[in-house]
């Protein structure tokens, strides 16, 4: 069967690069067909008809059309703004830090329904709530859970054996916490505190609305960041470049 | 294209055109086709003024605007009001600005936007020389002028933490219905922007 000339899509748009005078290619991020690049055209101009629809940061619903090369957005019109992530500059960063780190961890047209799932009620969650930063461990456990790094965490990943309740080792090159007795096989494994296993643990099991109901100090929170960065930066082999912009706004 | 046929200065320029942007190798061949038919001094000057851009212009001293001396045409010009500083991603966005004929301040030409998906920081753009025109105890308003869009808005709300400290009025461009446009097509942010920006007729 010949597949449609023009299709709807919902979409996240998670990128935008200039193209030539005043088009933009958009990289997008759907329930259908995962992520995908697409041509809007005219967006720079004043009075183009797709601009704010297809902003960073916005939930949208979209015709696209077919092209040869790119597909085209002929019709877009917003379903979320998230005008309160917009509003305020470190909600504003945390957005395009996890927009940037489902481009970076995703391929394109691999279909991920959950995965966009996760990307809209993070968003949500970040248009409200005030413990960003939950929402933001929250999405990197969860998106790592569902691109197939989840951590392991329940038991020792290099021999299987329970963890005794005590500051054990996390290693990022084997994606998960090291026992006692494997601690020593690996050189770059960090220590992560039994508070720190334990909110990470729960966080994997439970919803958000439950996850935001733990309180995490100052310290907890560094910690927990840490030790997410560090996985997610040895799992993509490069840093996320908004981390350091996040750094800077602390 | 094949330009085995054609002679070789004709296919260069063809060709040279054909790299700007906007231009395809249609347009490209009825440029030099034009200029090949106009007088010889019409060519040069625009020989001439392609030169001259690339010589002798550099980054004005106080505002880094473009400039073919230390200071620009704006910032020498004693009749403006130099208590106000227009803050501008790039020197082209003052054009439109002046065409307004609206603003007599001074501008500041940030040389770009923050991204953070980009790695690009605020040590990258010409945010310290802002900050220490702006210690000078002189101004007395700041107007925003970056692109309303999600890097324009971080610059903008970064400025705007950066400057609260100073005692300075901090502005920004209006946010709303471009004019000729369609409520219909509208977006919600450019909608309640206008919606809170509403004014007395």
């Amino acid at each position: 069967m010949k597949s449609p000339r023009v299709y709807q899509t919902e979409a996240v748009i998670i990128k935008r690069i200039k193209l030539g005078e005043a088009d933009r290619i958009l990289t997008l991020y759907t329930p259908d067909y995962g992520k995908l690049k697409a041509i809007a055209k005219g967006t720079y101009r004043p009075k183009s008809k797709l601009g704010g629809h297809v902003e960073l940061l916005t939930h949208s619903k979209l015709l696209v059309a077919k092209g040869r090369n790119l597909d085209i957005i002929t019709q877009a019109e917003t379903i979320n703004s998230f005008i309160t992530i917009k509003d305020d500059l470190d909600r504003m960063s945390r957005g395009l830090y996890m927009l940037e780190l489902i481009d970076s961890i995703t391929e394109e047209n691999i279909k991920n329904p959950q995965l966009f799932d996760l990307l809209v009620n993070s968003l949500c969650q970040l248009s409200q709530a005030s413990k960003s930063d939950t929402v933001l461990r929250y999405f990197e456990l969860h998106l790592l859970d569902y691109v197939g790094y989840r951590p392991q965490l329940q038991q020792c990943v290099n021999c299987g054996a329970s963890l005794s309740p005590i500051t054990n080792r996390f290693s990022p090159s084997e994606g998960g916490v090291l026992c006692v007795n494997c601690s020593d096989m690996e050189q770059i494994a960090r220590p992560i505190s039994l508070n720190a296993l334990k909110v990470l643990r729960m966080w994997q099991k439970c919803d958000f609305s439950a996850a935001s109901l733990i309180n995490i100090n100052a310290e907890l929170s560094q910690e927990l960041e840490q030790i997410m960065r560090e996985y997610i930066s040895y799992m993509l082999e490069k840093q996320v470049k908004s981390t350091s912009w996040l750094d800077k706004l602390k | 294209m094949d330009f085995t046929s054609t002679a070789e200065p004709i296919a260069r320029l063809i060709e040279e055109f054909n790299k700007l942007p906007g231009i395809g190798p249609k347009s490209a061949q009825r440029l030099t086709y034009h200029l090949l038919q106009a007088p010889f001094e019409k060519a040069e000057a625009l020989a001439n003024a392609i030169i001259s851009i690339k010589q002798g212009l550099c980054l004005c001293s106080t505002c880094f605007n473009i400039t073919d001396s230390t200071q620009c045409i704006i910032c020498s010009n004693d009749e403006r009001d130099n208590t106000k500083i227009c803050i501008v991603e790039e020197s082209a966005d003052i054009l439109p600005l002046e065409r307004t004929k609206k603003y007599n301040g001074l501008y500041h030409v940030l040389h770009g936007v923050i991204s953070p998906s980009e790695g690009i920081g605020p040590e990258d753009l010409k945010i310290e020389e802002l900050l220490t025109r702006l210690r000078s105890g002189l101004i007395n308003e700041v107007i925003l002028a970056t692109n309303p869009n999600t890097e324009g808005e971080a610059t903008a709300m970064y400025l705007q933490r950066l400057i609260a400290p100073l005692n300075i009025r901090v502005t920004r461009l209006a946010r709303g219905l471009p004019f000729g446009a369609d409520l219909e097509y509208a977006d919600d942010v450019t909608l309640s922007r206008a919606l809170e920006g509403r004014q007395e007729l």
